[in-house]
């Protein structure tokens, strides 16, 4: 006997598109559900406030510190061509372009994205989803909804945070510490940078990242086993797929958004 | 609807982000500026405008007085066709000359106004005749070379002129 028969090819393929075809049912729920969600702002609001501002210190903290490398290691290559004055420039678009949304993402995905599969999770592993259901409460829309919601409203706002620190940072390190002209370092910036193309495409690029780290996360919760070791997997998961996602959509859009 | 104290630090969490995005525009993409219409246009047409790009600086003496807003090719001449725009604030002679330079050996390039001496000034729609396209390196070289052959002694090629 073979070591596989072709039915396990078959099965295997109807598995995943079965998978895919409830990821993307559960997902099109959650959009048509937006009207629904914001008649009750309360919950989205407790949302925005968990995912969040509770994701704020950390998401400031790794901007000031990815603006600190990016001056020092940008300076280092700069001033070989005697060109450290476009060193505000080369710190600002990386951030925008790139650093902010994808690094707020990856951190998103690991302090955010984890409780939330956790959470829901748990739910659906104490039966508390089942219950829902049993009293006539739709579990998608009263606890799922917004939650995907309120990260999708969330990660944008911490992107734009990352990236504006990670400017100042730049500037602490670049102007204060090693003494690069201010006057070149922000007008070299300002001569480069483009409001609709490059903050623009930015904060677009943290809207679409948004959707995908929460809505991976509330899907891996919401299909987990309801077993201790399924929600530990579905936990993992989230963050090993949602990061890849962020970094494969990321290619996609810098491509669609930046090729000339 | 009721209120909790969650509602205070959502709205701060929010007014933070937009405080950040409005940080980026203003301060480092300059927002402000990029709606600068408070010019008059020119244009002029360049034989090579060589890595001139949109938005590129109009300068005269070393100050910015202007941008580069727009570049065409005209088919009709085979020329660059450059729209600047001048702010309002500096007015030049109308026999102004117009040069492609270069901000240091590998720096951006940016055009250069040098006044001319007529009594009337540029006005909107004007167009500047007397341009001076970019150096091109490989056209140095070219010259350069051509120029060694030549002191090598063929002097029929002296009028031939450059290629």
């Amino acid at each position: 006997m073979s070591w596989w028969r072709p039915s396990d090819v078959g099965f295997a393929v109807r598995n995943r598109l079965v998978d895919i075809g409830a990821g993307a049912r559960l997902f099109m729920r959650l959009a048509v559900l937006l009207g629904a969600t914001l008649r009750r702002p309360a919950l989205v609001r407790d949302q925005v406030h968990f995912l969040g501002n509770h994701s704020l210190v950390i998401i400031a903290l790794s901007g000031l510190f990815v603006g600190f490398v990016l001056a020092l290691q940008g300076y280092n290559v700069l001033q070989l061509y005697g060109s450290e004055a476009s060193l505000g420039l080369v710190v600002t678009l990386s951030l925008v372009r790139e650093l902010g949304p994808v690094v707020t993402a990856l951190l998103f995905a690991g302090r955010a994205g984890t409780s939330l599969t956790a959470e829901i999770g748990l739910m659906r592993a104490g039966e508390q989803l089942s219950a829902m259901e049993m009293m006539a409460v739709d579990p998608v829309q009263r606890i799922l909804a917004p939650r995907f919601w309120g990260g999708v409203i969330a990660m944008p706002v911490l992107a734009a945070v990352f990236s504006a620190v990670g400017v100042a940072g730049g500037w602490l390190v670049g102007v204060v510490m090693i003494g690069v002209d201010g006057g070149a370092f922000w007008g070299q910036m300002q001569s480069g940078v483009d409001v609709f193309k490059d903050v623009g495409n930015g904060v677009l690029k943290s809207i679409v990242f948004g959707v995908a780290v929460t809505f991976t996360a509330v899907l891996q919760g919401y299909v987990a086993k309801p077993t201790p070791e399924g929600v530990s997997r579905a936990t993992t998961r989230t963050v090993v797929i949602a990061s890849l996602a962020v970094l494969a959509l990321d290619f996609i859009l810098t491509a669609l958004m930046f090729s000339l | 609807m009721e209120r909790s104290k969650n509602d205070v630090w959502v709205g701060l969490f929010v007014i933070l982000g937009l405080a950040a995005l409005v940080f980026l525009a203003l301060q480092s993409a300059n927002l402000l500026n990029l709606n600068w219409q408070s010019g008059y246009r020119v244009s002029a047409k360049f034989d090579n405008i060589g890595g001139l790009k949109p938005k590129a600086a109009v300068r005269s003496a070393g100050v910015v007085v202007g941008r580069v807003r727009a570049i065409n090719f005209d088919d009709a001449t085979f020329q660059a066709r450059v729209e600047l725009e001048i702010d309002k604030r500096y007015l030049f002679p109308k026999d102004s000359s117009l040069k492609i330079l270069t901000s240091g050996l590998l720096g951006d390039q940016y055009i250069g106004i040098e006044p001319g001496a007529d009594e009337k000034n540029l006005t909107d729609g004007d167009s500047i005749a007397a341009t001076q396209s970019a150096v091109v390196l490989e056209n140095l070289i070219g010259q350069f070379l051509y120029g060694k052959a030549q002191e090598g002694g063929s002097p029929a090629a002296a009028t031939a002129g450059k290629k």
